[in-house]
């Protein structure tokens, strides 16, 4: 074993110094290499961080949403639904909720205007999500009116702003009481928006929506677990799609490995004619080139991924932020939670490694073959 | 459901080994007709520079399989969320009938293809290539096997569909199931534990006692075929009850799940390694009457079966530390 490793040290070393003889060529390949594991290792991370931070988010909201539908379109819930469900053996907490979406025509975005029932918020006050506070310019204590969809006049006292932490779920909330959410929206009394339902075990998340549709046939349950699933599928979804776009470069690079590969120089012929006229078997060539290029990989995937790592975590992804994660005026602005995850490690380590690989094989048989007169005449 | 990463990866990794191997088996059919290592002849020159080519792309295609077949378990255990009813690698492989036969076909690869790495290793090792026609017959044999777990992965991937509800561990391995894996579960402890170590036991002797005295090597690659095995089996039976510290949970898959800190990996690859390697024993032995690798294929199986008895101490060390350390007790003393 000793002997293995001793040989395969001096073949390193050896290789690092024939590396270093050709500076200029090698490195442009290592550039390329990690420009392109560099594009792939940002848009893995940071889809993956983008999905962790939904599944977060998601962690906290109910296990089932009730929504009514009318014509099959999302209608209010009507009064005496909250008694109508009544019990369902596993459900913990059922609560009627009060939201909806203003326009506000000053910074052309939309709001979610929230009545909590958790927390109560003062008649005549409001409590902001950061976005919006920043986009109206908005502290507590300052006084902000809107104009309802009714044409009347409202007032309302900026009674705190929602921590940063929370943005990514509070961007654009707006919260109020119950009597001034009802009054602005001229809500009708006793109706909800929808219904929320909290199940302690997840397995009979699905019994409970049996339930809910068979004794409300015109409501559609929404269960947590799908939209954590959708959210998964389509950050994956918008992830695999990056990834076929850019195979094309993924392959314009394996041309380039194997164009690099297989263009010897006289020089670098003539050193391998020497070698093997010297001892070196033609098996011994090949594993020098195949250090070769497992050295550059190496180098090329660390380096690429720490520079996606940094790009990802410390600038929030500015290349491919558009893309990946969406769009919306009142965006929210928040800071991605370092996470590496070891499938996509594997998954990008597959995507660049073994395509090279895959293309040098051959040029560097070519190369191993010569025969040592031909190489050093030439 | 073609677009997720990992799958694209796995369907690369197989693609290109499939082209690959297919490549190479016009020039097996050549090496394997007219081969002569006695010959000074130019096409016999021809002949041995190629197997250099195809001898290292051999190798490559094979250290990728065995790197697939865990990122093949890993992604299917990744993508349980994205499935109704799926909560491990289970209900994924279960979303449609060629999940659990990719996963098979993609085990039998691994385990032949460490077996043609092994055959490999000491035919470039002996001066005159005694193996040469062996391993690119034994190419053209496994061509097909990677082509059908190819297919068999296409076809599971292509057949993925979100909108499937599928059914899981607890219905697949629980004791009032039907089939194979559900009487194995239904194991009771005590009798699984004795099957389960008297097994190890047997194999890490016999591997052990193989790397000493070179003697009994098919021996010691069957008994570590029936480790293999009896390992599964102690797992489905106990192992999985004690890391989940729920008598009724006999999945093989959880255990690989973040929620208990990937502690699958831990048995799992020690396992496979030792099971590889004392297959490689196997194939080995075969040839250890070639006259130019009398003293080759000993040294080379001496160590694999080195490598499968510190595999197989491993996984019983690590079983038993993983039911020593749980608070499930499924014997009462």
């Amino acid at each position: 074993m000793n002997a293995w490793i001793e040989k395969q040290r001096h073949l390193i070393d050896f290789t690092l110094a024939s590396l270093a003889r050709r500076r200029t060529k090698n490195l442009g390949l290592l550039l390329v290499y990690t420009l392109l594991v560099f594009v792939l290792a940002s848009v893995a991370l940071y889809t993956h961080a983008l999905r962790q931070e939904a599944a977060q988010v998601l962690k906290q909201s109910p296990e089932i949403v009730l929504q009514r539908m009318v014509a099959g379109r999302h209608d209010l819930i009507p009064p005496g639904y909250l008694e109508k469900i009544g019990r369902i053996r596993g459900v913990q907490a059922i609560e009627g909720r009060l939201w909806g979406y203003y326009y506000d025509p000053v910074v052309k975005a939309n709001y979610t205007f929230m009545a909590p029932v958790a927390e109560a918020v003062r008649p005549g006050t409001l409590v902001v999500g950061p976005a919006v506070a920043r986009s109206r310019g908005l502290a507590p204590g300052n006084t902000i009116s809107f104009r309802a969809y009714s044409g009347k006049l409202f007032a309302f006292t900026v009674a705190g702003v929602l921590p940063h932490a929370s943005e990514l779920v509070s961007a654009d909330l707006v919260l109020m009481s119950e009597a001034d959410f009802r009054a602005f929206f001229e809500y009708p009394a006793g109706h909800h928006t929808d219904i929320a339902l909290s199940v302690a075990n997840p397995q009979e998340v699905r019994n409970v929506a049996a339930k809910l549709a068979a004794a409300l046939p015109d409501s559609r349950p929404i269960l947590r677990e799908e939209v954590l699933r959708t959210y998964a599928s389509i950050f994956d979804w918008r992830e695999g799609i990056v990834l076929a776009l850019l195979s094309a470069a993924i392959f314009a690079f394996a041309i380039l490995a194997w164009e690099k590969a297989s263009g010897l120089s006289a020089e670098e012929k003539r050193e391998i004619g020497i070698l093997k006229a010297i001892g070196w078997e033609t098996g011994d060539v090949i594993k020098m080139k195949l250090w070769e290029g497992g050295l550059i990989s190496l180098s090329a995937f660390l380096l690429g991924f720490v520079a996606a790592y940094i790009q990802v975590f410390r600038f929030g992804a500015p290349l491919f932020e558009p893309v990946l994660k969406g769009w919306a005026v009142l965006y929210p602005r928040f800071e991605l939670v370092p996470a590496i995850d070891g499938l996509q490690v594997a998954t990008l380590f597959f995507f660049t490694v073994f395509p090279y690989m895959a293309a040098v094989l051959v040029p560097i048989w070519r190369a191993a073959i010569t025969d040592p007169d031909a190489a050093m005449r030439s | 459901m073609l677009f997720q990463p990992a799958i694209i990866a796995l369907l690369l990794a197989s693609g290109v080994a499939v082209a690959m191997l297919a490549a190479a088996a016009p020039f097996a059919v050549q090496v394997i007709r007219q081969w002569n290592i006695a010959s000074g002849s130019e096409r016999q020159l021809q002949l041995e520079r190629r197997t250099y080519l195809f001898s290292t792309l051999a190798v490559f295609v094979m250290a990728v399989q065995l790197v697939a077949l865990l990122l093949f378990v890993f992604n299917a255990d990744r993508m349980a969320e994205m499935f109704v009813g799926a909560m491990c690698a289970v209900g994924t492989l279960n979303v449609n009938p060629y999940g659990f036969p990719a996963l098979l076909a993609q085990m039998a690869v691994f385990f032949l293809a460490a077996a043609w790495l092994a055959v490999n290793h000491v035919d470039t090792r002996a001066p005159d290539y005694p193996l040469v026609r062996i391993k690119y017959a034994l190419l053209l044999i496994l061509l097909p096997a990677l082509l059908l777990s190819f297919g068999l992965q296409l076809k599971y991937f292509l057949g993925l569909k979100a909108d499937v509800i599928t059914s899981c561990c607890g219905s697949l391995f629980s004791g009032d199931a039907q089939g194979l894996a559900a009487e194995v579960a239904a194991l009771k402890p005590a009798p699984a534990m004795v099957l389960f170590y008297a097994t190890l036991a047997v194999a890490t002797g016999l591997t052990f006692f193989h790397a000493r005295t070179q003697r009994a090597g098919y021996l010691a690659a069957a008994a570590s075929a029936t480790a293999f095995v009896a390992t599964l089996v102690g797992v489905l039976s106990f192992v999985s009850l004690y890391l989940y510290e729920h008598p009724n949970h006999h999945c093989p898959f959880c255990i690989l799940k973040p929620e208990y800190v990937h502690q699958g990996y831990w048995l799992y690859v020690p396992l496979f390694a030792a099971t590889a390697a004392g297959l490689g024993v196997g194939a080995l032995q075969p040839f250890r009457n070639v006259a130019s690798l009398r003293t080759i294929v000993p040294a080379a199986a001496a160590r694999l079966a080195g490598i499968a008895a510190i595999g197989y101490l491993l996984v019983a060390a690590i079983a038993t530390y993983f039911v020593l350390h749980s608070n499930l007790i499924l014997i009462e003393h």
